[in-house]
């Protein structure tokens, strides 16, 4: 780390912008996010028709469950499923 | 400042393994910055790029709590998680930015100079309040002095010379950390 001026200190603390608001509220709450995709995972083991209906309409499912839909949720059900 | 803000980034994560939502918190909050930087600066993705990268480099972190080899080291690992899925997003999306777009030798470049500021921040935090404040607002935050002259309810005049004040405590603490730097 070199000595710093106060240009450099302004610059250095202007690296680093809070994220989306939203984004931090939204991974703040995963783990409860985590649970429900749990939960429907779990479920789409168990029921054959479920899972079909997942796997062909994932946002559907989810909305149901009250699960936002986000890209990342619907990669972690397909990554759970493949698990099996 | 939350009780777990004091907490080393290894007792966070020994925190958030044994199920505490603050802890969970308050490492989102540690973290945000960092992967949002690593994702926007040295990547250089698109917005809605970012946001699914930022969310998937959490939800693996607390899928994968329990896999660390080294509480400690969660910085680092979610910077090469961040970057790997940062280049997993461009291979994906070449048609709208294509991957050779990024220079590796930049990509290094501005995720050391991402680790540089998370330093000065981690020494942010030690100074009192006031002066957090107004430099993350001022700088971090890209706010006027009008406005932060309102939320502050402080006198316009004075923001600069506080700001000032503010960035020669930091440059003590930074260099108090460093004692053979200051020297130099």
């Amino acid at each position: 780390m070199t000595s710093y001026d106060e240009e450099q200190l302004g610059a250095l603390l202007s690296a680093l912008p809070p994220a989306p608001e939203a984004w931090v509220k939204a991974a703040k709450e995963l783990p409860v996010a985590l649970e429900r995709l749990g939960e429907i995972v779990e479920r789409a083991k168990a029921d054959e028709d479920y899972r079909r209906r997942l796997v062909a309409d994932p946002e559907t499912a989810l909305e149901e469950a009250d699960v936002v839909a986000h890209t990342q949720n619907i990669e972690i059900i397909r990554r759970r499923l493949d698990e099996k | 400042m939350g009780m777990h803000a004091q907490l080393t980034d290894g007792q966070l994560v020994a925190r958030c393994r044994a199920g505490d939502e603050a802890a969970w918190n308050e490492l989102v909050d540690r973290f945000s910055r960092y992967v949002y930087a690593i994702a926007v600066q040295a990547f250089k993705l698109q917005e809605h790029d970012a946001e699914d990268v930022f969310q998937e480099v959490f939800a693996r972190a607390y899928e994968h709590l329990n896999k660390l080899r080294d509480d400690e080291a969660i910085r680092p690992w979610l910077a090469q998680l961040t970057r790997r899925l940062c280049i997993d997003r461009l291979r994906a999306g070449s048609h709208e930015q294509p991957e050779d777009s990024v220079d590796p030798m930049d990509v290094d470049d501005a995720i050391d100079r991402v680790d540089e500021s998370m330093a000065v921040h981690e020494a942010l935090a030690i100074l009192p309040d006031g002066c957090q404040d107004i430099l993350d607002r001022f700088f971090a935050r890209d706010e006027s002095y009008r406005t932060i002259s309102e939320a502050l309810e402080l006198p316009a005049g004075t923001i600069a010379s506080r700001i000032s004040r503010c960035l020669a405590k930091l440059k003590v603490e930074l260099e108090g950390r460093n004692p053979d730097v200051s020297a130099s």
